[in-house]
């Protein structure tokens, strides 16, 4: 085989090569757009003026900050817990922020932490679930103050 | 850690597309190393091009079936690397005087591998089932890195003990413990994070942790240690307590715990430096690489240095496949494998191939922010991590950036078990991906049925509180 042929093959591996990375990174590059199905995330300026009815949510100055916690219904029903910085265990487990007596909870049922000015909800894997509001979680949420949080037969909210 | 949603669609055919490209590239390699050899294409090529993209195809099919909506693009570019790998190894065979018979056995070793893999994503389904097994997994790896401290089971080869005899074949047992202790850390770390978090002293705008809340870091920092000592094994050494360290920096987002891990290694590396002879000679061999003493001792630089002369030889373009020498440098099938392929490939070629590493890490911790589960977030992160901090340790070791230590290219250097255990680590990525890709349980439903009138659930909860009131039992 000519020197020449074999040159050209040589060259030509190299572009398949980078052929193959340009392949992968369009196969990606749809899957880098990020959905716009983030609660959590305000909206923007541009979307507030695209679509006026999101403007209506309370801006961030004005939210309300969570300093207690209250169980509202269940075996403890009418503990509080002041909030610090950390992040609250809930459930039966012994080493729990708040130990909850409810044979309905898992030893480590839920986590609320803090993040910027909010407090947020996470299920730990518990068998029966967490529910804010009447959502059921499936990942970390959100808490504002006065909304119900039901571990089993607690019920727990956060207050000012 | 954060959620970030896309719309859930299966790219299985965008997958196949990418496969047969993965496998022109893998045979192209494999076709140009044999275009040399002046005598037409040796049974070999055919067999180890067709079982290559049998093995890729029947991964892709079960795909299709049990993981649909996994990601895209980690198949093809393991199935590049792999065939590029093989493709040197048979090149650098042909080379050798006798040829030796590497490739049919790194051919075998990716067959057992992709099976493995297959069962894997078969078997396992859902990937929160391996959060039972956190501490059955912390036995394993136990038992997996003392393994070859046993004598008659264990066998020292070139200085480090970590190798198992299995009779027909040698096995490395701490590359499989690399996924075990991945699984032990994610487990141990989602359920364990709040008490981690909990705050200690505060210096400046850093939180410490507590004191007693420093046992597992120390315990990881021991074990490799004792990695270290007992095996004599410095990249496995650094590989275990880095996979701990970008771990816990995860599940914590605290920066202290990456400062004193640093720290620590400080502490530990002067140490090693000072106590270890064979990690004196390495990093001598790495810092006075082109000192002639250094260069002519058993053990010395010549073979870091050998490696460097032919990635000069190769330049921006390489000497092509097939036309350089890269069978002079010892070991040049395992530890050296990128400086052969980059002294054929060039500078373009192994940029390409450490972009595609790069890709390949880049798409295992985008399944970690996908995923909702805080297991599959941190094991998710820990896999890819690993494959990350392996790349780094040896493409840096070979390019003299650090010094240079005994761990494997992923998917390229001839080794079975270190295949083994990075095709199970991309199984792995690969459910945790279906997992975080597919279309999420619409919320309502969730919502309309209480969870006490659940049948299943209210009998879990009852074995739960059984189990619990045993144990309160137990406890008086």
């Amino acid at each position: 085989m000519s020197d020449l042929v074999v040159t050209a093959l040589r060259f030509g591996f190299l572009i398949l090569l980078w052929i193959m990375i340009l392949g992968i990174v369009t196969a990606m590059r749809r899957d880098l757009v990020i959905g716009n199905r983030t609660k959590t995330g305000t909206p923007s300026a541009r979307q507030v003026r695209r679509h006026p009815e999101l403007a209506d949510e309370q801006p961030p100055a004005q939210r309300i900050q969570a300093r207690k916690l209250v169980v509202v219904e269940g075996p403890l029903a009418g503990t509080t817990l002041d909030l610090a910085a950390s992040p609250i265990l809930l459930g039966r487990a012994q080493e729990a922020t708040l130990v909850l007596e409810d044979d309905y909870a898992s030893g480590r049922h839920a986590r609320l932490f803090p993040q910027g000015s909010r407090w947020f909800i996470e299920d730990l894997g518990s068998t029966n679930g967490t529910f804010l509001g009447d959502t059921q979680l499936t990942r970390a949420l959100p808490v504002e103050p006065g909304a119900p949080i039901r571990i089993g037969k607690t019920v727990i909210e956060l207050r000012p | 850690m954060s959620d970030i949603l896309t719309t859930p669609k299966s790219r299985r055919n965008a997958e196949l597309l990418l496969l047969i490209l993965a496998l022109a590239v893998g045979v192209g390699a494999n076709a140009l190393a044999g275009l040399d050899q002046d005598k037409g294409f040796s049974r070999d090529f055919y067999v180890q091009s067709l079982t290559l993209a049998i093995l890729v195809l029947a991964v892709h099919v079960v795909l299709r079936f049990r993981a649909k909506y996994a990601d895209p693009v980690m198949l093809p570019i393991v199935a590049v690397l792999n065939g590029l790998g093989l493709a040197m190894i048979q090149r650098l065979d042909v080379a050798m005087d006798p040829p030796t018979t590497a490739a049919a056995r790194q051919l075998m070793w990716t067959g057992i591998a992709a099976a493995v893999a297959i069962a894997v994503i078969l078997l396992l389904k859902d990937h929160r089932v391996l959060r039972r097994f956190t501490y059955i997994s912390l036995i394993i790896s136990a038992a997996l890195l003392i393994l070859p401290l046993l004598p008659g089971v264990g066998m020292e080869l070139n200085g480090a003990r970590i190798w198992v005899n299995l009779g027909f074949a040698t096995f490395q047992p701490g590359e499989i413990a690399k996924i075990t202790l991945a699984i032990f850390f994610a487990g141990y770390l989602s359920t364990n994070r709040d008490l981690i978090l909990l705050a200690g002293k505060k210096i400046g705008p850093l939180q410490l942790p507590r004191w007693r809340d420093m046992g597992p870091m120390l315990a990881a920092w021991l074990v490799s240690i004792g990695v270290l000592i007992f095996q004599r094994d410095l990249g496995s050494a650094i590989l275990f307590f880095g996979m701990f360290m970008a771990m816990i920096y995860v599940a914590t987002s605290r920066v202290s715990w990456v400062l004193i891990g640093l720290v620590m290694i400080a502490v530990g590396g002067f140490m090693a430096f000072k106590l270890f002879p064979h990690v004196t000679a390495r990093i001598d061999g790495w810092l006075n690489a082109f000192d002639p003493d250094v260069y002519n001792r058993a053990g010395g630089s010549h073979q870091i240095v050998q490696g460097l002369f032919g990635l000069a030889s190769g330049g921006l373009t390489g000497t092509g496949l097939g036309q350089g020498r890269p069978d002079l440098v010892t070991f040049a099938n395992s530890d050296m494998i990128i400086t052969a392929l980059g002294e054929e490939l060039g500078l373009i070629g192994v940029s390409a191939i450490v972009l595609l590493y790069l890709l390949l890490v880049s798409r295992g911790i985008r399944t970690a922010l996908g995923t909702r589960d805080a297991f599959g977030k941190l094991l998710a992160t820990g896999l890819s991590f690993t494959l990350a901090l392996q790349c780094f340790v040896v493409i840096g070791g070979v390019t003299r950036l650090i010094p240079l230590t005994g761990l494997t290219t992923p998917f390229m250097a001839a080794g079975g078990s270190s295949l083994l255990a990075n095709w199970l680590i991309v199984a792995l990525l690969l459910l945790i991906s279906h997992a975080a890709r597919r279309p999420a349980p619409p919320a309502g439903l969730a919502g309309t049925h209480p969870p006490a009138g659940r049948p299943g659930r209210r009998r879990d909860s009852e074995q739960a509180r059984l189990a619990a009131g045993a144990g309160e039992g137990e406890q008086r």
